[in-house]
């Protein structure tokens, strides 16, 4: 019993390891001075903590600019997806009407398709409407999220419909009963979405670099990417560092909202 | 006035409902009462307004309510598993539906406190929710989530939120059949002296046939999606309307034993009272047919459960073998099983029924009148 026990115990811990590893070294490196970064030997510990490289990210670029439009554009498309996806899959879950079979199983379909897919005929559209090197461009191709749906509905189906008939009796109209009733009700699914949406968002490098030009509108990785062309090429103390401040807003909020977003991606039937 | 006019609902094939009618008259206490599946849940909901009637008229007040929706009806609805908001605490489940009414959108947002018109009626609002709290003794609950709650006390948060308002009819969705039986039976005298108190008209549905018995003044019983018999409790288990209904009410399981195939009264029960000519099944109620020296009915005893205030024989006839259930006092000295017993009854209990259709049949010793 104690044995396998252990032995689990010390896999885990050599996969936390792996996992971190990458991580801890940015960190590491992020304090250290350029000699020290170069030497022969490997030092895991910087020989003191150096906030030279955070001054240098924030004054050679931009970065506090990148980390606004970062912001901006996942707030943005948070919003818009949560203003869509929650009516949508309520009706999904609670209303019947015809077709919501066909509908469900598009949306099923939906989660199918990569994004790379439709970058293309996105961009012509959005070129078509002069919406090119704009926030809109950033935030307006996500604001209809089939994940989004697919999880709220699963979150709403397996609630007692005469929830929503109480409701109904109580004087709500259908959009309160989304907004006062059931969203309320699905916050763990909310947090997991949430979550899900803005970490993919703020990563995203792909589409920021299709769909804006202008440096005055980089997100945080294309920031990054400036950064490293432009100037300090072999810097690496100032990259990591700016990497660190980059990353940091993500590891603060999920460990704020650890505890939802693991009960919300178990009520999703998800395996994370 | 509540009038619903042949009501019929199907989903698909299946005929839940079928002609439907009856009338709630106001400040009446009225119990739908009827098995599990026969659609009591189907009826209420179109009487809130909740799902629409595949043919058929709903009239509040002598007025079509085919297009209005629940609260423009004004039902207050008390449902099956209480359906209690779990994020708000009590004190919010029961204002919910108050501040729907009278506040605004501004009103219920927090901005609302800046206006002095909202906070007067906020203020009015949160006296009616402690006043129906009082009355339903849960006032030191106000403050929980309805996990918190035991079911006793959700029931009860499920009521104040309904009774909080001023509705045009109480609906109630078996309200009790969560709760033990202890708690079940103070509940019924509460509900019932509830409705005295308020005057509302109230539409109590129910499978269990002693709580209409107990609780209301008008019962409605529902088989198979058609309404059997409406009647006052006392109508219903003196004068069944059918066979069915006969079985359906009364504590023990009235006793229906089919009559020769030429008519009249089967010979093991006849004690030569004059019955009609022609084919017939004849109810008798255990409680009407007790041990007595020179009865005209011999059983042969299988066994006998002693239940307190009465004791229940269960008997096989002398002649067929048809199986009788019987009561007998409690200090009633009871022979051993497979003893012969002699039965007897009065003739005015006998309950004819036709045997093709089931419908009653006057007993010659009563007047023809049904109520
Ligand atoms: N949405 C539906 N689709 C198909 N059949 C339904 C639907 N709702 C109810 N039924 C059927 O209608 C019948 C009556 O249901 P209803 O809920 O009215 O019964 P009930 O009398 O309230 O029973 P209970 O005492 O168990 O609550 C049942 O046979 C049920 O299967
Ligand atoms: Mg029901």
């Amino acid at each position: 019993m104690r044995a396998p026990r252990l032995l689990s115990f010390a896999l885990l811990l050599i996969g936390a390891a792996v996992v971190l590893l990458p991580f801890y070294w940015m960190v590491s490196l992020s304090f250290k001075a350029p000699d020290e970064i170069f030497t022969p030997t490997l030092d895991l510990w910087p020989n003191a903590l150096r906030w030279q490289n955070y001054a240098a990210a924030l004054s050679r670029t931009n970065l506090l600019l990148y980390l606004w439009n970062g912001t901006v554009v996942c707030a943005g498309i948070l919003v818009f997806q949560l203003l869509f996806a929650v009516p949508c899959a309520y009706a999904l879950a609670q209303r019947r009407f015809r077709g919501r079979t066909l509908v469900f199983g598009l949306i099923l379909a939906g989660l199918l398709v990569p994004f790379h897919v439709t970058a293309i005929p996105l961009f012509l559209g959005l070129a078509r409407f002069g919406l090119i090197d704009t926030y809109a461009a950033l935030i307006v191709p996500f604001i209809a999220s089939v994940f989004g749906m697919f999880l709220f509905r699963q979150a709403f189906a397996v609630m007692p419909a005469a929830l929503f008939d109480a409701a109904r009796v109580d004087g709500l109209s259908e959009f309160q009963i989304v907004w006062r009733i059931a969203f309320p009700l699905a916050l763990p699914a909310a947090t997991a979405f949430g979550i899900f949406s803005v970490v993919a968002h703020w990563n995203d490098l792909f589409w920021p670099l299709i769909a804006t030009t202008s440096p005055d509108l980089a997100t945080p990785p294309r920031g990054i990417l400036y950064f490293r062309d432009r100037e300090s090429g072999d810097d690496v103390g100032p990259l990591m560092a700016a990497a660190v401040l980059v990353v940091a807003p993500m590891v603060v909020g999920f460990l704020m909202a650890q505890r939802a977003f693991i009960r919300g991606i178990a009520a999703g039937g998800l395996k994370g | 006035m509540i009038e619903l006019r042949n009501l019929s609902r199907h989903y698909g094939a299946t005929r839940v409902l079928d002609g439907v009618s009856l009338t709630l008259e106001p400040g009446r206490f009225t119990a739908l009462l009827g098995p599990s599946g026969c659609g009591k849940s189907t009826l209420l909901r179109l009487v809130a307004g909740l799902d629409r009637p595949s043919t058929g008229q709903i009239l509040f007040d002598g007025r079509d309510v085919a297009q209005e929706s629940p609260s423009e009806r004004n039902v207050a609805m008390v449902f099956q598993a209480y359906a209690l908001y779990p994020h708000l605490t009590v004190a919010q489940n029961i204002a919910l539906p108050l501040a729907m009414r009278r506040l605004g959108r501004l009103g219920r947002s927090p901005l609302g406190a800046l206006s002095p018109a909202v906070r007067r009626t906020r203020a009015t609002l949160a006296r009616d929710v402690r006043a129906v709290a009082e009355l339903l003794e849960i006032v030191p609950l106000l403050a929980r989530k309805p996990a918190q709650l035991s079911g006793g006390q959700q029931q009860r948060v499920a009521l104040a939120r309904a009774l909080v308002r001023d509705p045009s009819v109480f609906l109630l969705d078996e309200p009790l059949s969560n709760l033990d039986a202890r708690l079940r039976i103070q509940m019924r005298a509460e509900l019932v002296a509830l409705h005295r108190r308020t005057g509302h008209t109230f539409l109590y549905v129910t499978h269990d046939q002693a709580e209409a018995m107990a609780m209301a003044e008008r019962i409605a019983v529902m088989l198979d999606g058609r309404i059997a018999q409406v009647g006052s409790p006392r109508a219903l288990y003196e004068r069944p309307a059918t066979c069915d209904v006969a079985g359906f009410i009364g504590a023990h399981p009235i006793n229906l034993i089919p009559g020769p195939p030429e008519g009249g009264l089967p010979p093991a029960l006849a004690s030569g009272q004059p019955a009609p000519e022609r084919p017939l099944v004849v109810g008798l109620r255990p409680e009407h047919l007790t041990p007595a020296a020179d009865g005209p009915v011999q059983g042969r005893l299988d066994r006998v459960a002693f239940q307190g205030d009465v004791q229940v024989l269960g008997l096989r006839l002398e002649a067929d073998g048809t199986p009788l259930r019987a009561t007998a006092p409690p200090d009633w000295p009871a022979p051993d099983a497979g003893s012969a017993v002699r039965l007897g009854y009065r003739p005015e209990h006998l309950h004819l029924f036709d045997a093709a259709h089931g419908t009653r049949i006057a007993n010659p010793g009563e007047e023809s009148s049904c109520a």
